[in-house]
């Protein structure tokens, strides 16, 4: 069967500054369908930004191989887009070519259909009216999704989010998480989604990934099965309960027995 | 015994000496420092580049750099004169000497500080290296670079004095010069009060441009 995102035996291991050898990933294997949305919690430390990374084509594993439909994936790939922790947004460009920065990075020159492209976008998200602010002009949140946009821009298959909304208040996360769940109504993606927080990943993903303390394997693969569209109203559903429940379980006796 | 002349001998002496004159040594220094700045931009931001690009570069010129900026450019200054001769060019490499070192630390400094995340999102699109110091490192590094250009503007009067103590016809540092040595001490000092307000000018105009053009690049304490 062909599998959108596939990992298969990846281990991998990367030497600290003091030549210490680390291993931060420990023979993991998993796969993601299309558009289908996968999370990924664990303890910090357990190597959730490097599977990111490997899926990105910024690392290369030590072993084992990466592949997005079938392709061994040995660099960065135009079909993926990725959505950082922090907005990384250019502070010397205005919104709009924040978001249009991958198109003139990459291929120099920028089209008037890109223009439309980032507007249309730009509008989804509810950016239209701050197109020509200057990022310091914005809350974080707002910042954050013009990340999002920028992400999007190249119309990606799969979108990587690393923790993207762990450095907003607790409101605005909130606000954000409901956001996201029509965005990828909308346009639907392949999405792997790492995240500290256990009631975000329950409410945005079709399936969980649990990993455990370094070097980072996973530990259980949940498939939530709360119906769709989700929104507020998730929340109350009695299952939502018992998932989060589960996953916490699984977080703390991780915890306990690396303590 | 002090010599030093009561503010109105300064202030008559000021006026004595016709504008045509003060306007011609005025032009000589200024032109001198202001060809040799831009000079020293062209010369360093580019040599920034190519030491952020190859940690090759980076390692053989950086110990250089430090050995020609030890050196007082003072005791140099003659040694240029020989060889260059006493035209422009000796005055030329002299400011540039002086002013060059800060705008390459700065630089440097600058695009080395790019957050790695910024540098992630440019290999996440595999683009060339050029790109990643063109349109992140540099633009990045804008701040810094201001930084270095507002420290070498006015050294790069005093650069264009030191030359024209050494070897020059015209200009303020020549002036003050001429007048101590004839004991037009008021006169001297008055050429002086000039330097300082060209330099202070210079500074603001360097501050203005980044106000213009680059606004973003101000910290909120600077507006």
């Amino acid at each position: 069967m062909r599998h959108c995102v596939e990992f298969s035996g990846i281990s991998h291991s990367y030497e600290k500054d003091n030549g210490e050898k680390v291993l931060a990933l420990n023979n993991v294997n998993f796969t993601i369908e299309q558009h289908e949305f996968v999370a990924v919690v664990g303890p910090s430390g357990c190597g959730k930004s490097t599977l990111l990374r490997l899926l990105s084509g910024l690392i290369t594993p030590s072993q084992g191989t990466v592949r997005i439909y079938d392709q061994q994936v040995d660099g960065p790939r135009e079909d993926v887009g990725i959505v950082f922790q922090k907005p990384v947004l250019l502070p010397w460009l205005n919104v709009i070519d924040n978001v249009l920065f991958p198109v003139k990075h990459k291929y120099g020159r920028i089209t008037q259909s890109h223009r439309e492209q980032a507007m249309a976008l730009l509008t989804m998200t509810g950016l239209e009216a701050f197109a020509h602010h200057r990022p310091d002009e914005l809350s974080g949140g707002m910042q954050q999704r013009v990340g999002i946009t920028r992400a999007l821009l190249l119309d990606p298959d799969i979108l990587i989010m690393d923790e993207p909304f762990s450095a907003l208040d607790a409101l605005t996360r909130e606000q954000m998480g409901f956001d996201l769940l029509v965005l990828w109504r909308e346009k639907p993606k392949t999405v792997l989604f790492i995240t500290h927080s256990i009631s975000e990943a329950v409410l945005q993903a079709d399936r969980v990934l649990v990993m455990s303390e370094r070097p980072g394997t996973l530990v259980d693969n949940i498939t939530i099965d709360l119906p769709r569209p989700r929104s507020l109203d998730t929340l109350q559903h009695p299952e939502f309960g018992y998932y989060t429940r589960v996953l916490r379980d699984y977080i703390y006796q991780t915890d306990r027995v690396a303590a | 015994m002090f010599v030093l002349p009561a503010p109105s001998d300064i202030a008559e002496a000021f006026f004595q000496v016709e504008s045509q004159r003060w306007a011609g040594h005025l032009w000589a220094t200024v032109s001198i420092a202001l060809q040799g700045f831009l000079l020293s931009i062209a010369i360093s931001i580019p040599m920034a580049m190519m030491m952020v690009r190859s940690r090759f570069l980076a390692r053989t010129l950086y110990p250089l750099l430090i050995i020609i900026q030890s050196t007082p450019v003072v005791a140099i200054a003659p040694l240029l004169i020989v060889i260059l001769g006493t035209g422009e060019a000796p005055r030329l490499v002299i400011t540039c000497l002086i002013t060059f070192f800060p705008l390459v630390v700065s630089a440097t400094t600058g695009m080395l500080a790019t957050p790695p995340e910024m540098i992630e999102l440019s290999r996440s699109l595999k683009a060339p290296v050029h790109k990643e110091i063109w349109q992140i490192r540099l633009p990045y590094a804008t701040p810094y670079i201001f930084s270095g250009l507002k420290v070498a503007i006015t050294l790069s009067i005093i650069g264009a004095v030191v030359a024209e103590f050494v070897a020059a016809e015209q200009g303020l540092g020549y002036f003050v010069q001429f007048s101590t040595s004839y004991f037009k001490i008021p006169q001297a000092f008055a050429a002086l009060f000039f330097l300082a307000a060209v330099s202070l000018i210079l500074f603001k105009l360097i501050q203005w441009i980044q106000k213009i053009g680059f606004a973003w690049s101000l910290t909120k304490t600077e507006l």
